[in-house]
């Protein structure tokens, strides 16, 4: 049989030693040539071993098993058998009784190319990943984090210091190009790339696996109708929401549960930092430039969550957002902060949508009807949502019983009721007046047990207009 | 203090460096001049521009009004084109 024949082995490993004589068989016989990658001395009694010391061979070959038995022909590969198998080894070989007295089969253990982080460094090394942003240098004196703060990149918090290996990690978390362009960043309309979100989120303190959702968050911002650029100019405080649904939120650990929509969770906390990062320092949009937000909100660092979907007989937003199920999406919403809403004595269903609906009147100010008023979300929590689930209520029924609850003769929030200007047009009369756009009304379920606490979520007053500002959805891809 | 070793980031930015770029003077002279009244369509900036423009016609001036299609987003190439082509002078209403 032609060919070169070829193993990659480590001493480390038991079944390579356990072959030990099998690669001498074969190296008496046609010829082997071994790439060792820990123990130079290992296998012992070889005429042709070789060091893998900076693991290239072992790169180029994409060893993911120590042994790997190979057959190249003009140096190109024909033919890999990984662990030990007697016989794959000898159709490989060409050769018959190749280790009488073995075992048949042994598995291999994992080649050091391959262990955490490796193959990212490796493909750094070798230059399989060019990375196109400029380089800046921090001198010995200088410590990278303050150079960040220095150049203006961070939101005021520490940024993880954006080096060529952790860019790297960051972009083995999508199976997109580096230099595949993401969208234009507002206000700037800047070309953002998949590497310059990258950066953006390792700054941000991402893991690779939340990066999809990361790139899909910014793709989802830049629709047309979400109008981020507007969002990010305007004199009023809110900024975008990430809402995440479907299986991915599960994977990457994501926490919909208590504090759902604060601090402790790294996938909540770094994701929707990440989009304000690639906004800040690809887009521009900077607070007291453009973003002219004259109160701001604390959500404008970061503000994530996922839905709980624990409840089978509950319809996930995505789904009621036309998404089938199974399928993981983010939800973009222009959101204020969220307002805690405390009802501990409503038990039906009825008087707490009666309730919900008071606490829904105060989003952009209490007088504020359809038309003016932003939209909101509704983060409903498990102890209010147990008084709807013993009902038998679900989503659909529980938005539309809040609509017909927020209605109100328009003389009640009438411009002058209370000494206040601020309303509905008098003329309406005692015409019933709704309060939010129903296309920016999310209902959302998400946060701890023990406590009828549930959270309104106020929306930018851009949402008065949907045909102009709506909420955005979008899939994850890979 | 400790020294590190050189250390190597990569920039987050679009790298677009601000080119400084001078302001055009303003004209000496409104007389001959185009003034565009651009209203970025918010609630009341009609208003202001209204007024705006009734101030200007008193002085006998030439004035052409423009309006971007909402607030909430940036104004369109065709409407800058536009004022570009058409003025020389332009106002920007926001109002609220």
């Amino acid at each position: 049989m032609s060919g070169e024949i070829v193993a990659v082995v480590k001493k480390e490993c038991p079944t390579c030693t356990l072959v030990e004589p099998v690669l001498r068989q074969i190296a008496e016989t046609r010829g082997l040539v071994v790439w060792t990658q820990d123990d130079p001395a290992f296998p012992s009694g070889l005429p042709d071993v070789r060091h893998d010391d900076d693991l290239e061979r072992s790169y180029r070959l994409n060893v993911i098993t120590v042994p790997t038995l190979f057959r190249l022909e003009g140096g190109r590969e024909v033919a890999r058998a990984e662990g030990w198998h007697r016989g794959e080894w000898q159709e490989l070989a060409g050769l018959e009784r190749l280790g009488d007295g073995l075992p048949d089969s042994r598995p291999g253990c994992g080649a050091l190319n391959v262990g955490p982080g490796m193959v990212e460094r490796l493909a750094l090394r070798f230059g399989d990943v060019a990375l196109k942003a400029r380089t800046i240098e921090v001198s010995e004196w200088d410590d990278p984090i303050e150079i960040a703060y220095d150049r203006g990149w961070s939101d005021g918090l520490p940024v993880v210091p954006p080096t060529d290996l952790r860019i790297a990690r960051m972009l083995a978390g999508t199976t997109r190009k580096p230099h595949e362009v993401v969208g234009l960043i507002p206000p700037n309309l800047n070309e953002c790339t998949v590497e310059k979100a990258a950066i953006n989120a390792v700054m941000a303190g991402c893991r690779p696996e939340y990066f999809p959702v990361v790139l899909s968050a910014i793709e989802a911002a830049l629709l047309p109708a979400f109008s981020m650029h507007g969002l990010l100019c305007t004199l009023n405080s809110a900024g975008p929401l990430v809402i995440v649904n479907g299986p991915v939120a599960k994977r990457i650990g994501m926490n919909w549960q208590g504090n759902a929509l604060g601090q402790g969770n790294r996938a909540n906390a770094t994701i929707g930092r990440a989009l304000q990062l690639v906004i800040r320092n690809v887009g521009g949009g900077r607070p007291q430039e453009i973003d002219r937000s004259v109160m701001g909100n604390p959500g404008k660092y970061t503000f994530c969550f996922a839905e709980d979907e624990t409840d089978p007989e509950w319809t996930p937003l995505s789904v009621a957002r036309g998404h089938a199920p199974g399928v993981s999406t983010v939800t973009l919403f222009h959101a204020e902060g969220p307002s805690g809403f405390s009802d501990q004595k409503s038990r039906t269903p009825e008087e707490l949508t009666r309730s919900l609906a008071m606490g829904l009147w105060r989003v952009t100010h209490p007088k504020a009807p359809v038309g003016i008023s932003g939209g909101a979300v509704l983060v409903l929590s498990p102890d209010h949502y147990s008084i709807y689930q013993a009902a038998g209520w679900g989503r659909e029924k529980i938005e539309d019983a809040l609509f017909e609850a927020m209605l109100r003769p328009a003389s009640e929030v009438a411009r002058g009721v209370g000494g206040a200007p601020t309303g509905a047009d008098p003329a309406l009369g005692d015409t019933p007046i709704g309060k939010l756009p129903r296309e920016n009304f999310l209902l959302v379920r998400a946060g701890g047990r023990g406590g009828l606490n549930s959270s309104i979520i106020g929306g930018w007053t851009g949402q008065r207009n949907p045909k102009e500002v709506t909420v955005v959805s979008k899939e994850i891809g890979e | 203090m400790i020294r590190n070793e050189p250390y190597m980031m990569r920039d987050p930015t679009a790298e677009t460096m601000a080119a400084s770029r001078e302001r055009i003077p303003p004209p000496a002279d409104l007389s001959a001049a185009t003034i565009g009244l651009l209203s970025i369509s918010k609630e009341r900036s009609h208003e202001f521009l209204d007024r705006v423009e009734q101030k200007l016609a008193e002085r006998g001036l030439k004035v052409l009004r423009f309006a971007k299609p909402t607030h909430t987003k940036p104004a369109p190439e065709k409407v800058l084109q536009d004022i570009v082509e058409r003025c020389d002078v332009v106002v920007e209403g926001l109002a609220d």
